[in-house]
């Protein structure tokens, strides 16, 4: 018992997961101090608010938390994916709205497909936008060495004006200054509806969860996965090794922008009224999968988890706005949970210098 | 000409904070950190300095109060930099994660005080720093109408920051150390460098001078600060990159972005641009594409801080 505890202890996974859970309450600790400042009387009903999330309005809060979550699910897997291949794809927002504008334009001028199929063919040009989107990245990384952190933010600041271009010219809205709305395809409910009623939940948590089960078998059961990783450990030995790192370098940021732009079309398709708005200001759903991956530790399935807890802890702070406290402090929880989850190292090499100590002792 | 001055002068608002913060980002670097916490903490130092100024300027006015606000600027951009030094150089933390949590912070921080004291998210002010003339200096032909007319102070403060950092960083014992401790931390160890002490020296000068940038970006451009500085955290950093992580080069890469950044917001009012009938986006795009291109034939030899990155492990060889 007490081997398979201590096992359990030094395992990985563990670590990790004690680890985020550690900075969970930290950063909910936090954001009560922080009501407590900013207003005292009210703060233990404001914290109360944020964490009951979507169930402070029952089956629909609910759902719309689900609806919430999947395009985080999908932006964190990609960001976690190019976390385990050893790239940091800051760039999942312009992948985002490529995806979106991809999306969004199938499902509006592909009238030729029949209907109930066009839904499937926006997600797949979004999914491809993305992919291309982020492969120039990928590309300039294996050819000419050029950071991705950097080709990443160069390359969101582009795809947002020009989607603002393309969408002005293709898609456009004027009375409401943004995107139409593709109404042929718009997302199969899959009787989720019926379930959570009146929420705006449709497939796309399905199919982000789906698609985390097959990064994660992509990543961990087969040997295009593990040469990915390989290639993200160490370059320089993977090619000693006969791993084309260059291809392997490409293909890791198509699939990590392949998520993004899946995750752009199933916002924009989900006909809740969600449209692209000719602003200058990037996708925050890209930038919210930063967090969604740092939190599960890049790990495939624990990014559903940290996806459906983000989604919660933003369907609490929009709760929270119809008793007048300000949203905003859902965020700074947000960063402090990332903050400390970055501690994650120091707080593994803590764990196991505890352990290694009991199991000297019992020796 | 009259369109000519009125572009220079425009670009200065644009490029000195973006020299100043690229600056910052060099210290930090070349220390061993990278920081992309620079968005973050401008916003965190404009936000507060602003706050200041708008509660001060009713007792204090005129270019004292931007002094001050200044100094403000730069002890909060230390202060909130502090939290990145503390995990990347103590705690060993990934230092792209730390730093993406205080660019998460800084604007939600911004906009939840200001909504939970002021009631509304925007920190309004009165812009009284504006130097329409320097006397005596602004008469010199050419050179008056470029540099000293139209101005703030913080254009000044901007090129004497640069000086400063160049003698810094190459010219004092320091710098060296600076240098040595993003190159080969484990050899500046030896030679008896306090490693830790340098690295929490680089990412606190970085702080003081991205803190400090944001609010020289926004004083020129707005009267009401929103929480944000449009990104220009992050095109400090690429101006970092384009500069090769050296002054001389830094100043030359700021100057480029700063100028297109004018030219995109204002082509509207140059007939030839105008008359090329290229949309605007374009023109919002043109200082990335170019960062992208520059960056394509540069990376192969890039002149980054050896180290930079990594957390410092003594064990190491």
């Amino acid at each position: 018992m007490n081997i398979k505890l201590n096992r359990l202890i030094k395992s990985r996974g563990f670590a990790s997961i004690s680890a985020s859970l550690g900075a969970i309450l930290i950063g909910l600790l936090f954001g009560y101090i922080i009501l407590l400042i900013s207003n005292p009387s009210e703060a233990g009903f404001g914290f109360m608010t944020i964490l009951r999330g979507g169930f402070n309005q029952g089956v629909r809060g609910v759902g719309n938390g689900l609806y919430m979550s999947a395009p985080i699910i999908l932006t964190g897997l990609s960001v976690g994916f190019a976390f385990k291949t050893g790239l940091f794809n800051i760039g999942a927002s312009g992948q985002f709205i490529l995806g979106a504008f991809a999306a969004i334009y199938v499902g509006v001028k592909w009238t030729f497909l029949p209907d109930g199929t066009v839904w499937i063919a926006a997600l797949l040009a979004g999914a491809i936008a993305g992919a291309l989107w982020a492969g120039i990245v990928g590309v300039l990384k294996a050819y000419r060495n050029v950071n991705e952190v950097i080709t990443s933010i160069m390359l969101n600041y582009i795809g947002m004006y020009l989607v603002n271009y393309m969408v002005v010219q293709t898609v456009f809205n004027p009375t409401r200054n943004e995107s139409i709305t593709p109404s042929r395809a718009i997302l199969p409910k899959l009787g989720l509806n019926q379930i959570f009623t009146n929420s705006s939940v449709n497939i796309g948590i399905i199919l982000a969860i789906v698609f985390a089960i097959i990064i994660y078998i992509i990543l961990e059961k087969t040997t295009f996965g593990f040469e990915l990783k390989a290639v993200g450990y160490n370059r320089d030995a993977s090619r000693y090794a006969g791993i084309n790192e260059k291809r392997n370098i490409i293909l890791s940021m198509m699939i990590a922008g392949a998520l993004s732009g899946l995750g752009g079309g199933i916002l924009y398709l989900s006909g809740a009224g969600k449209h692209i708005e000719i602003v200058d200001m990037l996708a925050p759903e890209g930038f919210n999968g930063i967090p969604v991956a740092l939190l599960a530790s890049s790990h495939p399935i624990g990014i559903i988890f940290s996806g459906l807890f983000i989604g919660h802890l933003n369907m609490g702070g929009f709760y929270m706005q119809r008793y007048d406290f300000v949203p905003e402090v859902i965020d700074i929880m947000i960063a402090i949970i990332i903050y400390f989850s970055a501690f994650a190292l120091a707080f593994k090499a803590f764990l196991e210098k505890v352990s290694k100590k009991k199991g000297g002792k019992s020796a | 000409m009259s369109t000519f001055y009125f572009l220079i002068q425009q670009t200065m608002f644009y490029s000195i904070p973006l020299l100043i913060v690229a600056l910052g980002g060099m210290f930090s670097e070349r220390s061993g950190v990278v920081n992309i916490a620079l968005e973050g903490i401008m916003i965190v130092g404009a936000f507060i300095s602003l706050y200041f100024m708008r509660s001060m300027q009713g007792t204090i006015s005129g270019q004292l109060l931007l002094v001050l606000s200044m100094l403000v600027a730069v002890g909060s951009g230390m202060l909130i930099s502090l939290l990145h030094a503390y995990a990347s150089i103590n705690m060993k933390a990934n230092q792209v994660i730390s730093g993406t949590a205080v660019n998460l912070f800084a604007p939600a921080f911004a906009i939840f005080t200001a909504r939970a004291f002021i009631g509304v998210q925007q920190v309004t002010f009165i812009n009284q720093y504006r130097i329409a003339a320097v006397p005596g200096l602004s008469s010199i032909p050419v050179l008056g109408p470029l540099f000293f007319t139209n101005t703030y102070i913080t254009t000044y403060i901007g090129f004497a920051i640069l000086v400063i950092s160049w003698f810094v960083l190459y010219k004092t014992r320091f710098g060296l150390r600076l240098r040595a401790c993003g190159e080969h931390p484990q050899a500046a160890d030896a030679a008896g460098i306090n490693v830790y002490r340098m690295r929490y020296a680089g990412v606190l000068i970085s702080g003081a001078l991205a803190g400090l940038g944001g609010l020289v970006l926004t004083v020129p451009v707005t009267t009401a600060f929103d929480g944000q500085v449009a990104g220009y955290g992050f095109l400090a950093l690429a101006v970092l990159i384009f500069g090769q992580w050296k002054p001389g080069r830094i100043l030359f890469a700021a100057f480029f972005f700063g100028f297109m950044k004018t030219i995109a917001a204002a082509y509207t009012g140059i007939p030839w641009l105008l008359q090329l009938g290229i949309p605007g986006n374009f023109f919002k795009m043109t200082p990335f594409i170019m960062t992208i291109i520059v960056l394509t034939f540069t990376s192969k030899k890039s002149a980054a801080p050896k180290a930079a990155g990594e957390p410092y492990d003594p064990g190491k060889r």
